[in-house]
């Protein structure tokens, strides 16, 4: 707990993105990110679809290259290390993917447990008992032995969830971890984000499309658009900010939902 | 001309890239044999899927290969009135190449097809990238109970094909077409020798290894394939594209083999 309260004081860089360039084909995703992730805090990449979220995810996660630039991961350059000091890396590493990446020919409950089995020297018994616990926690008490294909879309994001925190990680990394999940589960998830941060202080990176719900649970939001982060601050400031892409995604986001007939006439004459 | 040179010489620096990669794959996979940790659990229910359910494949093709060889040897034989030699002939071409070749070629269509669609389409889903984040080696955890598990099985479901081959040709040669009894096995006795043995012995580890490494390469880098590995369809091509290469490389190693060891 201590640990905790010192690092956010005195907030170091857990994560660095310099100057990352990504093309695929002729497509040029990233376009020279700059993004710092400061240890032990809560950051959130926002931005329309397709703008490259994931991709900005997979780069500090070791799975991509890139084109130009560096991704520094505890001050360490991911393209420079070997595969024994990046796998000692990711060690640390708790990772919900979009699509949850599931293990489609366990069940529920040997998803979880895999990273426990694989990675820890924890008897039957404790792995049960761990792997319980984080389902619980996840509402998802009873479906153990189902296999993720027998799952709802919500549900297996949970799984997700439950197999990215069960080893405690130090940093984690959640691609839309409630999308397709009801309000009330993912404010459920949200307090469970915030009392495990608040407990274990850990760094987590979230990319999400709550807006404003987020909001309350980052202490920084980086907006991606056009291959670039247009800013990376706290949200009452992000809110504020008069960077025109950010107002422009704030107003539209958090904006009211019908525009009135005025500003867009011809709106309501269908319904 | 440009553009067909350029055409050519991308094709070659993608089957040169393609080949490193898969050479390295496998230097990794033979690393991760060797070193712990050394799990039983998992090398069991490969060697139950890749050898003990391909046994009954094995029976089968075994013993109608060795009943072709008897009625084949049989008439060849007879024309230099020499069937005596039956034995000896069925049991040399089942030991040094049919038994080798026929037990790759069939563990390629059972079980090779099948890691390479696994592995694809755990590549496909992110599952393999979903291992590497939780920093589980996916050389480790996935190839290396199924290379122990085919190194062990493909030279013993040889070994049965062999044998019962042996006795297919026995039924067909002794008890139909009347070949003395004894005359099939002591030719066998007296001319198969401890090399040809070894041969066998060879060809079918060669092969086990051959068969386990292109098939889970095949689908281990299905996202690297040339026209896309992108979904069912990807994985579906590139299945067959590793059946097709995992055949004739057997066959090609199976001539270089029997070409240095004779
Ligand atoms: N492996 C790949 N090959 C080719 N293009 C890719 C690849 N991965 C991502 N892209 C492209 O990069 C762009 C960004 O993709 P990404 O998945 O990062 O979007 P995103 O911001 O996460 O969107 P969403 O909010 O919908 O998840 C897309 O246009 C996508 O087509
Ligand atoms: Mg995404």
């Amino acid at each position: 707990m201590n640990g905790n309260t010192g690092k956010k004081t005195l907030p170091e860089v857990a994560i660095e993105l310099q100057g990352v360039v990504k093309t695929f084909g002729r497509q040029r995703v990233l376009d020279g990110i700059d993004l710092k992730v400061m240890a032990g805090q809560t950051t959130v990449i926002v931005g329309a679809s397709g703008q490259g979220k994931s991709v900005i995810l997979k780069h500090m996660l070791g799975l991509v290259r890139p084109d130009e630039g560096r991704v520094l991961v505890f001050g360490q350059d991911l393209s420079t290390i070997s595969r024994k000091e990046l796998n000692e890396i990711r060690m640390n590493f708790g990772v919900l993917f979009q699509n949850a990446a599931l293990f489609d020919s366990m069940t529920v409950f040997d998803n979880v447990a895999l990273p426990l089995r694989e990675r820890t020297r924890k008897s039957d018994a404790e792995i049960r008992s761990l792997v319980d616990e984080k389902l619980k926690l996840m509402d998802l008490f009873g479906s153990e032995s189902k296999y993720p294909a027998q799952l709802s879309g919500g549900m297996r994001k949970r799984v997700g969830l439950a197999r990215a925190l069960v080893l405690d990680p130090k940093v984690v990394f959640f691609d839309e971890p409630t999308t397709g999940l009801d309000a009330h589960k993912s404010n459920e998830i949200y307090r469970l984000f915030y009392q495990t941060q608040q407990q274990l202080g850990y760094t987590a990176v979230i990319v999400s499309h709550d807006v404003p719900k987020i909001f309350k649970l980052s202490d920084h939001v980086a907006l991606l658009a056009q291959g670039q982060i247009q800013g990376c601050m706290p949200p009452e400031q992000f809110q504020l900010s008069d960077n025109p892409l950010i107002r422009e995604y704030v107003e539209t986001t958090m904006g009211p939902i019908y525009s009135s007939e005025k500003e867009e006439p011809g709106l309501h004459e269908t319904v | 001309m440009r553009n067909a040179l350029e055409k050519i010489g991308d094709q070659v620096l993608y089957l040169l890239e393609m080949a490193g990669r898969m050479g390295l794959f496998l230097l990794t996979c033979l690393k991760c044999v060797l070193l712990p940790p050394y799990k039983m659990r998992p090398v069991l229910s490969q060697i139950q899927f890749i050898g003990a359910r391909s046994i009954f494949v094995i029976l089968f093709t075994g013993a109608f290969t060795g009943m072709v060889l008897g009625l084949q040897g049989y008439y060849t034989l007879r024309k230099f009135g020499s069937e005596g030699l039956l034995g000896s002939a069925v049991a040399l071409s089942l030991i040094r190449e049919l038994g080798p070749v026929l037990t790759a070629l069939m563990v390629i269509g059972r079980a090779g097809s099948a890691i390479t669609a696994e592995i694809g389409i755990m590549r496909n889903s992110e599952q393999i990238d979903a291992l590497e984040c939780m920093a589980i080696d996916p050389c480790t955890y996935l190839m290396k109970p199924k290379f122990v598990a085919a190194i062990l099985s493909i030279p013993l479901l040889t070994a049965i094909f062999d044998v019962v081959g042996i006795w297919g040709g026995w039924l067909v040669g002794v008890q139909l077409l009347g070949v003395n009894d004894g005359a099939y096995f002591q030719g066998m006795y007296a001319s198969v020798i401890w090399k040809d043995i070894e041969m066998g012995l060879v060809k079918s580890l060669v092969f086990a290894l051959l068969v386990v490494w292109i098939a889970s390469a095949r689908g281990y880098f299905l996202h690297l394939e040339r026209e896309g590995g992108f979904g069912a369809e990807g994985v579906s091509r590139t299945t067959t594209r590793a059946v097709v290469m995992a055949s004739v490389t057997v066959l090609v190693w199976d001539y270089l083999i029997s070409a240095i060891m004779l």
